[in-house]
C-alpha cells in the first residue's frame, strides 16, 4: 500500500488536536460554578464540571465505557461501507432509507405496546428497505430520476412516520416517550445490550466489508467490466446497501434518523482529501468515522440535553473541513503552496533564460546589465531585484557591481538547459504542430516549465535533436510587450 | 453469411439455431432494444478465427451495443450469440473486455497497477484478495503496453492515451482468445495509436481474435484484416479487401441521402 506513515500520523494528530479544541471550552466553562443561577427557567444549559469531563474521557464510568464503545464501532462502520455508498454515488440513497425508518419504529412500537429496541429496529429496517425499494422502482417504471425519486420517498415515508408518532404518542400511556431519539438520536440512552447489539452488527459490517472489498472496488469502478467477468453486480450492490442498511438501522439510536447519513458520506469525503489509494482511503473514513462517534459520545455523556447525533455529526464536519483544507495529498492549502512554488520556479527560469539569451548574443560568458533584462521582460525594477535575490541565494548568480549579474558555474548550466528546452519545444512547435515562428516564443514559454523528462526525451526522439543548444527559430531582439505569465 | 436474406429465409431458420463451432463469435439473429426501441436489427455474423476485426459504422450505429450484447452486457430481445460454440456465460474466461476508456470515473482512487490487476479479478474467488502473481501478471502486462514506469501513478495523473493504455493491460492481463475492444483509439496520441497496432498484430501472430469498435474510417484497411460495417444493421461484413467499398460506406453512412443517390442513379438510368 502506498500510503506514506506520515501521513496517517498527520491526519491522527491533527483530530486529536481538534478533539482538544473542541473539548476545551466544555472544560472551561464546567469550572464556572454550576450552582449560580443565571437564568430563571429550568431551560437553563447545565454545562458539565471539569471533573465530569474528565471522567467521561477517561472512560472511568461502565455506561460512559459502554455508549462511546458502541458509536465508536458505528463510526467505524459507517466510514467503511460510507466509503463505498459515496464512490458508488449511493450516498443520498442512504437519506431516503433512513427518512423510511420512522414509519417502521411507530408501527413496531404500535403493534408490540412495547419499547424493545430489537423490534423497534426490526419495524426500522423493514420499511427502510421498503423505502430504498420504492426509490428503485420508480426509477425504473417512469421518467423520474433518481434525485427526485428519493426526494419523494424520503418526505412520505418521514411524513407517515411523523403521523404515526403522533398516533403514538396520543393512545400510549406515556412510555413512548424516549422514541423520539430515533429522530435526533441520543448515545446516553444506550444500554449494554443496545451497545452490544450496535458493536455485534458493526462488526458484521466491518468484516463483510474488508471480505467484500475486492468485489466493491470493481464495482465501484467499472461495473461492466465486473459484469464481463461474471461477477453479479446486482449480487454485490445488494450486499452494500445491506451493509448501508445495518448501519443506518443500528445507528438510529446513536446518530438519529435525519443525520445518519452524514455518518455515511463525511468520512469518505474527507478521506478521499487524504489519499489516493482505496485501502488508505477506507482506512481513513474509518479512523474519521470512529473518532466522531467517540467524541460525540463523549459530549453526549456530558449534555445530556444536546442531541448526539448533531454533535457525532459537527465533528465529523470539523474533521472534512480539516481535511479539506490541510490535507497533503488534495488539500486546498497544500495544492496554493504548490502553485506558488511553481510559479516562483517559472519566474526564476525566465531569469536564468534571459540571462543566457544574452550571453548566446555576447559570445562569452560575461556581467550583464540589469538593465539590458529589464528589456527582456515586462519586469518591474522591484520584480527583478526581488529575482536576482532569490537567484543568488540560490547560488545561481553572483552581484558584480549594484548593476550588474554574473551567472555562476551552477546558474549556467540550469540556464542553459531552460534555454535549450524553450527552443526545442519552439522548433517542435514549428515543425510539428504548423505554428507560426512570430507566435512560438510565447507558447513555448507557457509549456517549457512544466515539461517531464519523459516529454523531453520525447522531444528530443521527434527532433533528433543533439545536445547542443538549437538556434533561435525567430527575431530575438528584446521585445519588451511580451508579459509575464 | 450475406446480409441481403430474405425475412422469410431468416424465420424458418429460427428455431434451429446453427452456430459454427469453431468461430470466436458467432451471432445469430440478433435483436437489441433500449426501452423498446430497437438498436440492433436481426445481426448475423461469424467471426473468423485469429483475424483483427474492425466494427465501423456512424454514432448511434449500436456499436458499443452489439459489443455489450454479446458480453451479456444488455438484455437481448431476441437471437443467439456463441464463443467458441457455448454461451458467453460458459466462456467467460477466454473472452477479454475493453469498454469505453469514458466509461468510468478516472478520478477513483487507484493507481494503474490497481486497474490492471483488476483483470485478474474473474479467477480469484470471492472474497479472496489478489495475490502476488496477480499483481506480477500485471505489471508485466504494464510493461507490455509500455508503461511500467507509471505502474503507481494515480489515474488521474496519467494522460487519456496512457489511460487507455492501462486499460488494455488490463485486457492482456485476462489472456483471452477472443478480444471486445470499444473504441481503444479515441483520443489517443500518436504513440499510444502505433503502440495499440503493434499490440493488436502481436495478439493476432498469437493466434487471437480481436474485435475493435473503430471510428477512423481512414485505417481501418491498414489496421483490420476483417471489417463489419454496421448502421443498427448489418450493411456488410467481410474481408476489408473486398468489402470495405466506396459503395459499402455510402450504404453505411448515408442514410436517407443514399437513397436519394439511389434514386437519382435509378432515374439516370431509366433515362
Amino acid at each position: 500500500m502506498r500510503v506514506s506513515a506520515r501521513s496517517i500520523s498527520t491526519v491522527l494528530m491533527g483530530a486529536l488536536l481538534l478533539g482538544i479544541v473542541v473539548a476545551a471550552p466544555a472544560g472551561a466553562f464546567g469550572q464556572s460554578d454550576p450552582s449560580t443561577h443565571r437564568s430563571i427557567t429550568d431551560t437553563r444549559f447545565d454545562w458539565p464540571t471539569w471533573s465530569s469531563v474528565v471522567r467521561v474521557a477517561t472512560l472511568r464510568d461502565h455506561n460512559t465505557r459502554i455508549v462511546v464503545l458502541g458509536t465508536t464501532l458505528l463510526g467505524l462502520a459507517a466510514g467503511l461501507v460510507g466509503t463505498f455508498a459515496y464512490l458508488r454515488r449511493r450516498a443520498l440513497m442512504g437519506d431516503a432509507l433512513s427518512h423510511a425508518t420512522l414509519p417502521g419504529v411507530a408501527a413496531a412500537f404500535l403493534i408490540t405496546g412495547e419499547k424493545n429496541l430489537t423490534y423497534l429496529l426490526l419495524g426500522a429496517t423493514v420499511t427502510g428497505v421498503l423505502g430504498v425499494l420504492a426509490v428503485l422502482a420508480i426509477r425504473q417504471s417512469s421518467r423520474i430520476r433518481e434525485d427526485a425519486a428519493i426526494g419523494i420517498v424520503l418526505s412520505v415515508f418521514f411524513g407517515a412516520g411523523l403521523a404515526l408518532m403522533s398516533i403514538v404518542q396520543s393512545t400510549s400511556t406515556g412510555n413512548a416517550a424516549g422514541l423520539n431519539q430515533f429522530i435526533y438520536g441520543k448515545a446516553a440512552s444506550m444500554i449494554t445490550s443496545d451497545a452490544t447489539m450496535i458493536g455485534i452488527v458493526a462488526f458484521v459490517v466491518v468484516t463483510g466489508t474488508i471480505l467484500m472489498f475486492k468485489e466493491f472496488r470493481i464495482v465501484c469502478f467499472d461495473q461492466d467490466f465486473a459484469a464481463s467477468m461474471g461477477r453479479s453486480v446486482v449480487l454485490i450492490d445488494l450486499l452494500m446497501m445491506g451493509f448501508v442498511v445495518l448501519t443506518t438501522v443500528i445507528g438510529l439510536q446513536a446518530v438519529g434518523l435525519i443525520l445518519i447519513v452524514a455518518l455515511l458520506i463525511i468520512p469518505a469525503a474527507a478521506a478521499r482529501f487524504w489519499t489516493d489509494d482505496l485501502k488508505a482511503m477506507t482506512m481513513f473514513a474509518g479512523t474519521i468515522g470512529a473518532m466522531s462517534g467517540w467524541i460525540g459520545a463523549s459530549f453526549s455523556a456530558l449534555l445530556p440535553k444536546m442531541p448526539t447525533g448533531a454533535i457525532i455529526v459537527l465533528t465529523a464536519g470539523i474533521l472534512f473541513l480539516f481535511s479539506m483544507v490541510f490535507a497533503l495529498r488534495r488539500g486546498i492549502l497544500p495544492e496554493a503552496v504548490r502553485r506558488i512554488r511553481l510559479r516562483r520556479r517559472i519566474a526564476l527560469q525566465h531569469l536564468l533564460r534571459a540571462m543566457a539569451e544574452i550571453e548566446e548574443r555576447t559570445g562569452k560568458p560575461t556581467p550583464i546589465d540589469s538593465a539590458e533584462l529589464v528589456n527582456m521582460r515586462s519586469w518591474t525594477q522591484r520584480d527583478l531585484r526581488r529575482l536576482t535575490n532569490r537567484a543568488k541565494g540560490a547560488g545561481l548568480l553572483t552581484r558584480k557591481s549594484w548593476t550588474e549579474l554574473e551567472l555562476t558555474k551552477l546558474g549556467r548550466t540550469h540556464a542553459q538547459r531552460v534555454l535549450r528546452n524553450h527552443r526545442l519545444w519552439e522548433t517542435y512547435l514549428i515543425e510539428h504542430a504548423d505554428i507560426a515562428p512570430s507566435h512560438v516564443d510565447r507558447d513555448a514559454d507557457e509549456i517549457e516549465h512544466v515539461l517531464s523528462e519523459e516529454l523531453i526525451d520525447e522531444l528530443e526522439r521527434a527532433l533528433e535533436a543533439g545536445q547542443d543548444i538549437p538556434p533561435s527559430p525567430h527575431d530575438d531582439t528584446p521585445d519588451t510587450a511580451r508579459t509575464m505569465p | 453469411m450475406s446480409p441481403s436474406r430474405s425475412p422469410d429465409h431468416r424465420r424458418f431458420e429460427h428455431d434451429q439455431v446453427h452456430h459454427d463451432d469453431d468461430s470466436p463469435l458467432s451471432i445469430h439473429d440478433m435483436t437489441v432494444a433500449y426501452h423498446r426501441k430497437p438498436v440492433l436489427w436481426d445481426i448475423d455474423y461469424a467471426a473468423p478465427q485469429g483475424k483483427l476485426v474492425g466494427i465501423v459504422g456512424p454514432n448511434g450505429a449500436g456499436k458499443s451495443t452489439l459489443i455489450k450484447a454479446c458480453l451479456d452486457l444488455v438484455p437481448r430481445a431476441s437471437g443467439s450469440v456463441r464463443i467458441y460454440g457455448k454461451s458467453y456465460k460458459e466462456q467467460r474466461r477466454v473472452v477479454g473486455y475493453v469498454p469505453q476508456r469514458e466509461s468510468v470515473d478516472w478520478d477513483f482512487p487507484a493507481s494503474a497497477l490497481d486497474v490492471v490487476t483488476m483483470g485478474r479479478y474473474g479467477r480469484i474467488p470471492w472474497c479472496i484478495p489478489p495475490r502476488k502473481n496477480d499483481k506480477e501478471a500485471a505489471l508485466h502486462a504494464l510493461n507490455q503496453v509500455g508503461m511500467g514506469d507509471y505502474a503507481f501513478r494515480q489515474i488521474s495523473k496519467l494522460s487519456g492515451g496512457q489511460q487507455q493504455r492501462v486499460f488494455l493491460a488490463r485486457a492482456l492481463v485476462q489472456d483471452a482468445r477472443v478480444y471486445f475492444m470499444d473504441e481503444p483509439f479515441a483520443g489517443v496520441d500518436a504513440a499510444t495509436e502505433a503502440a495499440i497496432v503493434t499490440l493488436l498484430r502481436e495478439l493476432r501472430e498469437r493466434g487471437r481474435t480481436v474485435l475493435v469498435v473503430h471510428h477512423d474510417l481512414q485505417t481501418v484497411p491498414e489496421y483490420f484484416d476483417e471489417v463489419l460495417l454496421l448502421n443498427m444493421r448489418i450493411v456488410a461484413a467481410g474481408p476489408t479487401s473486398s468489402v470495405y467499398t466506396e459503395e459499402n460506406l455510402q450504404k453505411t453512412y448515408g442514410g436517407r441521402l443514399t437513397l436519394l443517390t439511389e434514386a437519382a442513379e435509378a432515374i439516370a438510368r431509366s433515362g
